[in-house]
């Protein structure tokens, strides 16, 4: 009797649980922030790029040349994504709101 | 309260099944509200998991015997600190604490990327559902903690005697931590190559658990060594045994993953290899916890015979084929965005360290399942012992040792021969500074593999310093600032890196301890009476007494009897005391006497060890109570309906006699060099680990205002 009472409440709680999103459907809002999290995971993952190449020039485990050819590279990329943020954002690159 | 643990699980498994089902159809369908819906499964899972577990502790604390499981693993008398451990000591407990601690890292990571990877996150869910559904319904169909007893009995069997021991209380969860922590990654790659986004998303949102799991892992062995040291009474602390072997593999392999993933995540390369990686390293994560549990191979470390063995390999077997088949089917999305620059560069010796770690595992996994090979081929069972081992690891480890100080001075891309020159040059100095010395005031060279791992040492630990100190000099050119402070900027800027190195530090000096210790221990076997003395290694052993105790052994296992000796050692003019024991637990068997039973039960070493930074001092003893058997007999036979109270007073005065009048005890002595640098090179390794773990504060800079270059060079310049 324990056990099939137990099983019962529980399984309703649970239920409640997982039907309350099923009652609020998604929108488009939470969308852009999924992708917005993603890019600014990835812009500062880019920038430790950046650091660390800079790091290894200083330490002379780059040489200037090669630095500077790395150092181009990740910054390209960098600005692909700040660009890619902007867009979400909504935002100019001067940090100004173009919508 | 057993059937509401037994409902909790029902409805877990339930859950389950919906949480695979609702994240499946919403990444499917686009309908987000499923996917959620999906996600709270999986809290729902951790929640009614915990319930379940505080429900079982709670009957253990209680010593309710009604609970099977109660009555299996524990007893009146086991100490409340053990009781609570005895939960994870049965197989039924260690499927629910894995089943729990799996619900809360799942629940963790997906609260956290519950804004991000929407790709990828549902099918890492439904992966998870599978995962934690497997091990519910093992619980649901063949082994539920919560079965009762209709009769249940007036005391427990007890406490495995060999796990009564505080590393024993942590090692199983930790290890347990690490095998369920690598199933986060794992799932988080299986929905990366469902959902084909085979980028460095689902790398950089597992990374931190990917390496909470190694630490967990890490420690757990680490732990596992020092029981092996402390309480098996053999004086080692790793046998190559299969269990040691099923916990070491998916550490390594889990050490190759951890390297890899940086060389997708700067440069775009090794996909394949790393999700192969992380797959293989869930799969030994899973064959390491069957390895426990089943009995299948003969080890000190598996404490029960299974009965969901074929449960258990079927699962296996699913996730070997299941992913194989995703990763070939993801192919064409899993090329590499970049080109090897050069063999010189940091990614080509992560993929040389990469190699070596697999080729360990491989050779472990050869060596472990060798017995059941040699069986399945010519039909009787071979197996390989410790030379085997040590030929074949001994020059990966001292490669890998060698690789350990080349990788961090090495620029990712490419690298000079001039600039490795410029880096290594002190390093190698300071290795053949350390040769000249050792062969000059030691005998290392009596064990060459031992004279190069002390060499490679001191070049990795010389790169680890130089590379802090040039970091840090790097640092003062560009900012002026003080060199503690630079230090601390550095590090703390840095951690994932320098946490790294610290790392690479700890196994280097973990290393020393392994090499001291095994080539250079020093052990006598000796049987002597009180009064008498033996030599090892300088050391003058003195037999000064027996003693006996009832109850209130020294470790505090609840052993109703100990024996043991007080012995006088003495080496350069100084003096002390050791007190090695052995406990000894009744028996429950009721075909023997009402005496002999507190004297035929299991026997466990209670060692005493004199920890030292250059040695160790190892003593254990085996009491001969073979001169009380008569006395026991005689007892069976004049008291077999006696009283409690009586039976223990015939116990204590058999135990006062053994103590008045001992017979020779057996003693086994080891002094072994340097094992305490095991320890604390561990203990670095930890912290190197959590360094690196720790997140970092660039992670909370904030939104910036001005185009793009200058806010790159502005943001940049804030390091």
């Amino acid at each position: 009797m324990e056990y099939v009472l137990a099983l019962l409440l529980l399984a309703l709680l649970v239920a409640a649980v997982l039907s309350v999103p099923l009652r609020r459907r998604g929108d488009e809002e939470y969308r852009e922030e999924t992708r917005l999290a993603e890019l600014r995971a990835a812009k500062e993952a880019k920038y430790r790029e950046i650091r660390d190449a800079e790091l290894d020039h200083q330490m002379g485990k780059l040489s200037t040349g090669d630095w500077r050819s790395v150092d181009r590279d990740l910054r390209a990329e960098a600005i692909d994504i700040l660009r890619e943020l902007d867009r979400l954002e909504g935002r100019t690159p001067e940090g100004g709101m173009d919508r | 309260m057993a059937g509401v643990g037994s409902a909790c699980l029902v409805v877990a498994l339930l859950t389950a099944v919906y949480a695979v089902g609702a994240s499946l159809y919403g990444a499917r369908s686009g309908r987000r509200e499923w996917v959620t819906s999906g996600r709270r499964a999986i809290y729902c899972i951790a929640a009614l998991s915990l319930i379940a577990f505080g429900l079982l502790e709670a009957a253990f604390l209680r010593s309710d015997f009604s609970y099977a499981l109660v009555a299996e693993g524990s007893s009146t008398d086991t100490p409340t600190f053990y009781k609570v451990t005895a939960l994870w000591a049965t197989q039924d407990g260690s499927l629910l604490l894995w089943a729990t601690l799996l619900s809360l890292f799942a629940t963790a990571v997906l609260f956290l990327t519950r804004r991000s990877l929407r790709d990828i996150a549902p099918y890492a869910t439904a992966v998870l559902g599978c995962v934690a559904g497997f091990f519910l319904l093992l619980m649901v169909g063949w082994e539920n903690p919560f079965d009762t007893l209709a009769m249940p009995p007036a005391d427990g069997a007890g406490l495995n005697p060999l796990l009564r021991h505080p590393a024993m209380m942590i090692h199983p969860p930790m290890l347990y931590t690490g095998y369920v922590g690598f199933s986060i990654p794992f799932a988080f790659a299986v929905g990366a190559l469902v959902a084909r986004r085979t980028g460095a998303d689902w790398i950089r949102a597992t990374r931190r658990f990917a390496l909470i799991a190694w630490i967990f892992l890490g420690t757990g062995i680490m732990l596992g060594a020092l029981w092996s040291y402390t309480e098996l009474g053999w004086g080692g602390y790793w046998a190559w045994d299969p269990v040691e072997n099923a916990s070491l593999m998916p550490w390594l392999v889990g050490t190759a993953f951890l390297h890899s993933i940086m060389v997708q995540e700067k440069r775009g390369m090794l996909k394949v290899w790393n999700v192969s990686l992380i797959c293989a390293t869930f799969t030994l994560a899973l064959l390491g916890t069957f390895l426990v549990r089943s009995g299948i191979l003969d080890s000190i470390h598996a404490f029960g015979a299974s009965t969901i063995g074929v449960q258990f390999l079927t699962f296996i077997g699913l996730v070997i084929v299941l992913s194989a088949g995703l990763i070939i089917s993801r192919l064409p999305w899993l090329r590499s965005e970049a080109r090897l620059d050069s063999l010189l560069s940091r990614e080509a010796f992560f993929l040389l360290n990469n190699l070596v770690l697999v080729g360990l595992c491989l050779v472990i996994l050869w060596g472990t399942f060798f017995p059941l090979i040699s069986e399945a081929l010519t039909g009787t069972e071979a197996s390989v012992g410790p030379p085997w081992f040590n030929r074949l690891v001994t020059p990966l480890a001292l490669v890998l040792v060698l690789l350990t100080g080349i990788g961090p001075v090495l620029a990712w891309r490419r690298f000079t021969p001039a600039a490795l020159w410029r880096v290594l040059s002190v390093p190698v100095a300071a290795a053949a500074v350390a040769l000249v010395l050792l062969l000059a005031f030691t005998d290392a060279a009596d064990s060459p593999p031992s004279l190069a791992m002390f060499c490679l040492v001191a070049f990795v630990l010389t790169v680890v310093g130089q590379e802090l100190w040039r970091g840090t000099a790097a640092r003062r050119t560009m900012t002026s600032e003080s060199w503690p402070r630079a230090l601390a900027r550095l590090t703390g800027r840095n951690r994932r890196r320098y946490g790294g190195y610290l790392v690479h530090a700890g196994i280097a000096v973990l290393f020393l301890g392994v090499a001291g210790s095994s080539a250079f221990l020093d052990q006598r076997d000796v049987r002597i009476s009180p009064g008498e003395s033996f030599e090892v290694n300088g050391y003058r052993v003195t037999y000064r007494e027996a003693t006996a105790k009832l109850g209130g052994d020294s470790a505090g296992t609840g052993a109703p009897i100990s024996f043991g000796a007080v012995l006088d050692v003495r080496k350069d003019g100084k003096r002390f005391v050791m007190r090695p024991s052995r406990n000894y637990y009744s028996s429950g068997d009721p075909a023997l006497g009402t005496i002999s039973r507190f004297f035929e039960g299991e026997a466990t070493s209670e060692v005493d060890v004199r920890w030292g930074l250059t040695r160790d001092l190892w003593l254990a003893v085996r009491p001969d109570i073979g001169s009380l058997d008569k006395p026991i007999r005689e007892a069976d036979a004049k008291f077999a309906d006696s009283p409690g109270d009586v039976q223990a007073l015939i116990v204590a005065a058999l135990a006062e006699r053994y103590r008045r009048d001992p017979p020779p005890a057996a003693f086994r002595a080891i002094a072994s060099p340097l094992v305490m640098w095991i320890w604390i090179g561990g203990a670095i390794v930890v912290l190197g680990a959590l360094v690196a773990a720790w997140p970092s504060p660039e992670a909370r800079l904030r939104r910036v205002r001005s185009l793009y270059s200058a806010r790159l060079g502005r943001e940049l310049s804030r390091a």
